[in-house]
């Protein structure tokens, strides 16, 4: 190393002999210098050159003005659950039977892999009516209605189990389904997002 | 191997050129006269039948994009009716969806040649290398170009393999949902994701042919290993590329497009799955969802983890492994022939990743072996996820315990002296006049 730049010192300067080098263990020269503030500016230009051709492919303008969506809850039978979709996505909107709600909040306190309680998950006033994003926390696929030990939803790829409020019960996944964010505009009307 | 060259120009205009740019040199050095050990057998065939895969994807590939829409609402139709109103359409979308699938099947065979006959050893570490490197790019291309023609299958197939990602989420909170919005392009799998996956699927195959180029460099530099995997000793031990090999790939090649057309004329929906026939709705995920069967291997691990970023992290790494065997293995004795417990294993590796391509198309809680039954009559017993898990265990153990391991304790059978030596009754030393002596050439 040091023997390359003296070289090269003595290429550039051969009046001056080593003079202006930084030999190991002396100050650096000037052209240390140039160096290091060359290298330094050519890698800030890349990474400023480079984020937008990264940063385009996050979501555009239009994709994230997505509007929100309201849903009339009323449409959905007891018992039943409807598929909406929202930013591309699927959400399930469950009209729970008073049993579905009671086996919900019994397990309130059960060994949980991601522990919440039912009542942190509806809207009060409006327990029976569970809102769900459908995209299972493992890979994403849309868990089935009705599938598993407890009645919520079964996950088609690995198998993972939700109970009747949407929480992670058996199988991979390691979260509860998302409860995205919604309100209740009227009586029976939500408008998610 | 490198350096010396044989070549010379004959014409007027190839004296002229090769003073310019010897790109005649180049290809005659190394497809014509290339010493090549006089010993390669059929499992060396695949070289070539891949490199003919490649050109015949690319061919296929973009004649299909000149009819292809990559477009949410149109993609699904547009496979359609290349499929019914193209001419020759149809015939050119499966040669193009089996060749895929006939790829990997050529990639397979010969990344298990390169496991049995040591071909990763010193000095071919970089050539080694280069071609985990073309198996990685493989994947992303046969993946990207599933999702293409936008059916229920490739739907769920883009989920699932975006959401690989989300499991960094467990490493940094934030960082999975970052990438895979990233790859997304929204906040779910749509329109912008298919619309760069095909630009990606139209880049990748080229780069593939840019790291060919580079891994058939490293050959020429190394010059092949052979099935005893002793070096080449002397001129005696080779022949010329051409026509002694050139004549064989070319048989191999033919052989296997007989192979690969009866796929495509009688067999073409076989490798296949009819979900992929529905278009895509991104409300509802199929009953079974199962990746390309080339694919299944790592599926099956993926599954056999019940911890979501470990899961993730198994599958990937099994294919790091791949890259570490050189490093993995010390024995100094390349080819199997010649060690006589690695081969078993390396038989019960084959074995294990066939079971696990198994278990990857099965349900993770089916049955294997049934010892009982639960109350409302459905089999209990060894499940295809415990057997998942054992064979995955032997996968990681082949590669991190049996191969260190081995090349310090196991007793190589004798390896002989070159590879003239054990063709020839006798050995090397009573050869009769002429056997030895360099093969006739051409003309
Ligand atoms: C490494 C080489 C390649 C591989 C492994 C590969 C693989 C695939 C696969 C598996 C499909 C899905 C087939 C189906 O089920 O319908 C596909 C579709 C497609 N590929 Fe490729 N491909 C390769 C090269 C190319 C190239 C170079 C192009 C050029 C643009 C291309 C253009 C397309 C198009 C337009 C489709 C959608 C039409 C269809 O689904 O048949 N491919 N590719
Ligand atoms: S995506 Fe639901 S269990 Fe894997």
């Amino acid at each position: 190393m040091s023997d390359s730049i003296g070289l090269e010192q003595a290429n550039a300067q051969p009046a001056l002999g080593g003079g202006h080098g930084a030999a190991p263990g002396e100050e650096p020269s000037r052209r240390d210098f140039i160096h290091i503030a060359a290298i330094a500016a050519t890698v800030g230009g890349a990474g400023a050159l480079a984020w937008p051709l990264i940063d385009q492919m996050n979501p555009s303008a239009d994709t994230l003005a997505l509007a929100s969506i309201e849903y009339d809850v009323s449409k959905v039978a007891e018992g039943q659950q409807a598929v909406v979709k929202w930013r591309g996505k699927p959400v399930f909107v469950r009209h729970r039977t008073p049993k579905e709600i009671a086996a919900a909040r019994r397990d309130d306190h059960a060994d949980l892999r991601d522990p919440a309680t039912d009542a942190s998950r509806v809207k009060p006033g409006h327990e029976a009516t569970l809102v769900l994003v459908g995209v299972c926390t493992h890979l994403g696929c849309v868990p089935n209605f009705g599938g598993g030990e407890y009645g919520g939803w079964l996950c088609p790829c690995h198998g993972s189990v939700y109970d009747t409020s949407g929480r992670i019960r058996q199988g991979p996944a390691p979260k509860n389904l998302e409860v995205p964010e919604y309100a209740f505009t009227g009586p029976t009307k939500v408008r998610i997002g | 191997m490198s350096g010396h060259s044989t070549y010379e120009p004959k014409t007027g205009f190839e004296r002229w050129l090769d003073a310019r740019l010897p790109i005649v040199r180049i290809a005659y050095d190394s497809a014509i006269d290339f010493p090549t050990p006089k010993n390669l057998n059929y499992w060396w065939t695949f070289g070539g039948i891949l490199a003919v895969c490649l050109m015949t994807q690319i061919v296929t590939g973009v004649i299909l994009a000149m009819h292809y829409v990559p477009n949410g609402d149109m993609a699904f139709n547009s496979v359609e009716h290349i499929m019914r109103d193209v001419n020759y359409g149809w015939m050119i979308r499966y040669i193009h969806a089996n060749g895929a699938s006939m790829f990997f099947l050529a990639v397979y065979i010969h990344i298990a040649r390169g496991l049995y006959f040591g071909s990763y050893k010193a000095p071919r570490e970089v050539l080694w290398l280069l071609g985990c490197v073309i198996y990685l790019l493989m994947m992303a291309t046969g993946f990207m170009g599933y999702v293409l023609p936008w059916g229920q299958m490739s739907f769920a197939g883009a989920v699932v393999i975006t959401n690989l990602f989300s499991a960094f989420d467990q490493v940094i909170p934030g960082l999975g949902t970052a990438i895979t919005t990233w790859l997304w392009g929204g906040f779910a799998v749509g329109n912008a994701t298919l619309n760069r996956f095909f630009a990606l699927h139209y880049l990748l195959p080229f780069m593939i042919a840019g790291v060919v180029g580079l891994h058939i460099w490293a050959l020429h530099v190394t010059g092949n290993n052979n099935p005893t995997g002793v070096p080449v000793k002397s001129k005696a031990d080779t022949v010329p590329f051409h026509p002694y090999y050139t004549v064989k790939d070319g048989f191999a090649i033919v052989v296997f497009f007989i192979l690969f057309a009866w796929f495509v004329f009688f067999a073409p929906e076989a490798l296949g799955h009819t979900d992929n026939q529905i278009p895509a709705n991104p409300l509802v995920t199929p009953a079974h969802i199962v990746p390309e069967w080339y694919f299944l291997p790592f599926y099956a691990m993926l599954r056999a983890v019940p911890q979501k970023l470990f899961g993730v992290l198994t599958m990937f790494g099994a294919i790091g492994l791949l890259f570490a065997v050189p490093w993995l293995d010390r024995s100094p004795v390349r080819s199997m022939r010649y060690r006589p417990t690695a081969r078993w294993f390396f038989v019960l590796l084959v074995l294990a990743t066939l079971g696990l391509g198994w278990c990857g198309g099965m349900e993770p809680d089916d049955v294997v072996i049934r010892t009982g039954q639960t109350a409302n009559g459905d089999p209990t017993g060894f499940t295809v996820t415990w057997l998942a898990r054992i064979l995955t265990t032997y996968y990681y153990a082949y590669f991190l315990l049996v191969l260190p391991l081995l090349s310090r304790n196991e007793k190589p059978s004798k390896v002989p002296d070159s590879i003239s030596t054990p063709v020839l009754s006798g050995g090397g030393a009573a050869l009769p006049a002429g056997a030895a002596a360099e093969p006739q050439k051409k003309g």
